[in-house]
């Protein structure tokens, strides 16, 4: 048995033990590095930056806990962004089970930043019927959110006083795990003219540059790189930025796997020939 | 109590990597566990959003049509629930039927409006397009817009199956095989950055918030 059989033949558990290794020892030993914000993701930047205190942005928490670890640490930045600005924040959220999440994200950022809810932020929840729920945000809030998450009816709430529809939000925020940022471009941005940034993870995003370049959102954030890039342009590093050399290093390590495997499967071929 | 959540989440955690070594009877107790949770979550999440505020709540708020419109959705939700008895499951096909026409509906023209006619329109660009002083950069900016205008042409001509792929087409479909190759190999890349990017988020909830060494 030559040295390409016996790769050919490795049990799958070495290959688990590698990838493993390689992203348990750069993050214990808390390896960092800089990295160069990607494009679409300063564009984002920019576009909260340039928002005056007080205008209003919506988020949309369309991920659960399998999106968690690319698309919190994005929520999370982005917030921070947020109320350091003064701006307002609602959000709301089409997948059930990420609402907790969002949720949890809200209060720890807004406590950092002393924000009161119901006067800088507010909470809405979940309603069912995604396209419903989009097309009538743009006819009039209260028809879809007559109470907060919590009961409070919206027109108690000042943050929400002046908030009646799309024309009252400055950007949406659409976080995703799947295709409701699809939806949203589909029914906020092409009725509506809602300006909308994306966060997506890592197998979305890709999906979403196409709505980038034709101008229907006005930046995206992709996967835990987009997540580092964030935490950078915002100074608030967090764990997608720890994250990125465990990820570089398994990058490295699949590129090298997959040539390995090629050379490999050539090798044995040319073998059987002779 | 943070604490003690924090252990069984790292403890279901471990249950399902182990998984990676072989199928045990840990990583199916953190299955069920997860299936029975996210299931009991639904539930209670269209209850208190949907069914109570929008049919029970509002049957009570309401007054004339308002409140008698509500009798239709209630009457579709009750007819879905009849799939469960095989004898009369054909009933509801009806309320299936509402639901798929107001989809195709919402679909069709949201992909118009939303996706198609802007795609469409921002492919059409110009081939030579001088954005800056920099003759480098319009011939960079340039090319991209030729690789955007040939890829969407030869991807489409690759999906056109009334003749056989020979001649100019055969090398049309060519050129746009070698473009939908390229974005399935990017959207195979992401896949992988998503991939490690969730085992990064339990490495590092494990090391951070479970045994704090990080």
């Amino acid at each position: 048995m030559n040295l390409w059989d016996r790769l050919a033949t490795i049990d799958r558990r070495i290959i688990y033990l590698l990838v493993a290794l390689g992203v348990i020892i750069p993050i214990v030993a808390k390896l960092s590095f800089r990295v160069t914000p990607l494009r679409e993701v300063r564009q984002a930047y920019e576009e909260i930056e340039k928002l005056p205190p007080g205008s209003v942005v919506l988020f949309s928490i369309d991920y659960d806990a399998a999106s968690m670890p690319e698309l919190q640490p994005m929520l999370v930045a982005m917030l921070d962004h947020c109320f350091r600005k003064n701006l307002k924040v609602l959000m709301m959220g089409h997948w059930p089970l990420g609402l907790p999440l969002g949720q949890i994200a809200l209060e720890q950022v807004a406590q950092k930043y002393h924000k009161k809810y119901g006067v800088d932020y507010a909470f809405l929840g979940f309603r069912p019927g995604v396209a419903a729920v989009m097309i009538n945000l743009g006819k009039d809030l209260r028809q879809v959110f007559n109470t907060d998450y919590r009961g409070t009816p919206v027109d108690s709430l000042p943050v929400l006083r002046n908030v009646h529809n799309y024309n009252d939000i400055a950007i949406l925020v659409g976080l995703e795990a799947g295709a409701t940022g699809d939806a949203w471009v589909q029914f906020a941005q092409a009725r509506y003219n809602q300006k909308i940034i994306l966060g997506a993870t890592a197998v979305v995003a890709p999906d979403l540059y196409p709505y980038l370049q034709a101008g229907q959102i006005v930046g995206l954030i992709g996967g835990l790189r987009g997540a580092a890039d964030y935490e950078q342009l915002v100074q608030v590093p967090g764990p997608a930025f720890l994250g990125m050399p465990a990820q570089t290093i398994i990058h490295i390590l699949v590129v090298v796997l997959i040539i390995l495997g090629n050379l490999g499967y050539f090798a044995r071929r040319q073998g059987g020939r002779r | 109590m943070n604490v003690l959540w924090t252990w069984i989440a790292a403890g279901l955690t471990l249950a399902i990597f182990s998984f990676l070594y072989k199928d045990n009877p840990f990583y199916k107790f953190a299955e069920h566990i997860y299936v029975g949770s996210s299931a009991a979550f639904w539930f209670i999440y269209l209850w208190y959003f949907d069914i109570k505020p929008k049919l029970l709540d509002a049957w009570v708020m309401n007054t004339g049509f308002e409140k008698y419109i509500l009798i239709v959705p209630a009457i579709l939700s009750v007819m879905m629930l009849t799939r469960f008895i095989p004898q009369i499951a054909w009933i509801s096909r009806w309320a299936i039927a509402f639901t798929v026409g107001m989809g195709a509906g919402l679909g069709i023209t949201g992909a118009l409006q939303g996706f198609l006619v802007p795609q469409v329109q921002a492919t059409m660009l110009p081939l030579w397009e001088p954005v800056s002083s920099s003759t480098l950069y319009n011939l960079g900016h340039s090319l991209n817009n030729l690789l955007l205008v040939l890829g969407t042409i030869t991807a489409i001509f690759y999906f056109y199956f009334s003749r056989e792929h020979k001649g100019g087409l055969g090398v049309l479909s060519k050129i746009g095989i070698t473009f939908i190759m390229v974005a399935f190999g990017a959207s195979f890349g992401y896949t992988i950055m998503a991939r490690v990017s969730l085992l990064i988020g339990r490495i590092y909830f494990l090391f951070h918030d479970w045994l704090h060494l990080v």
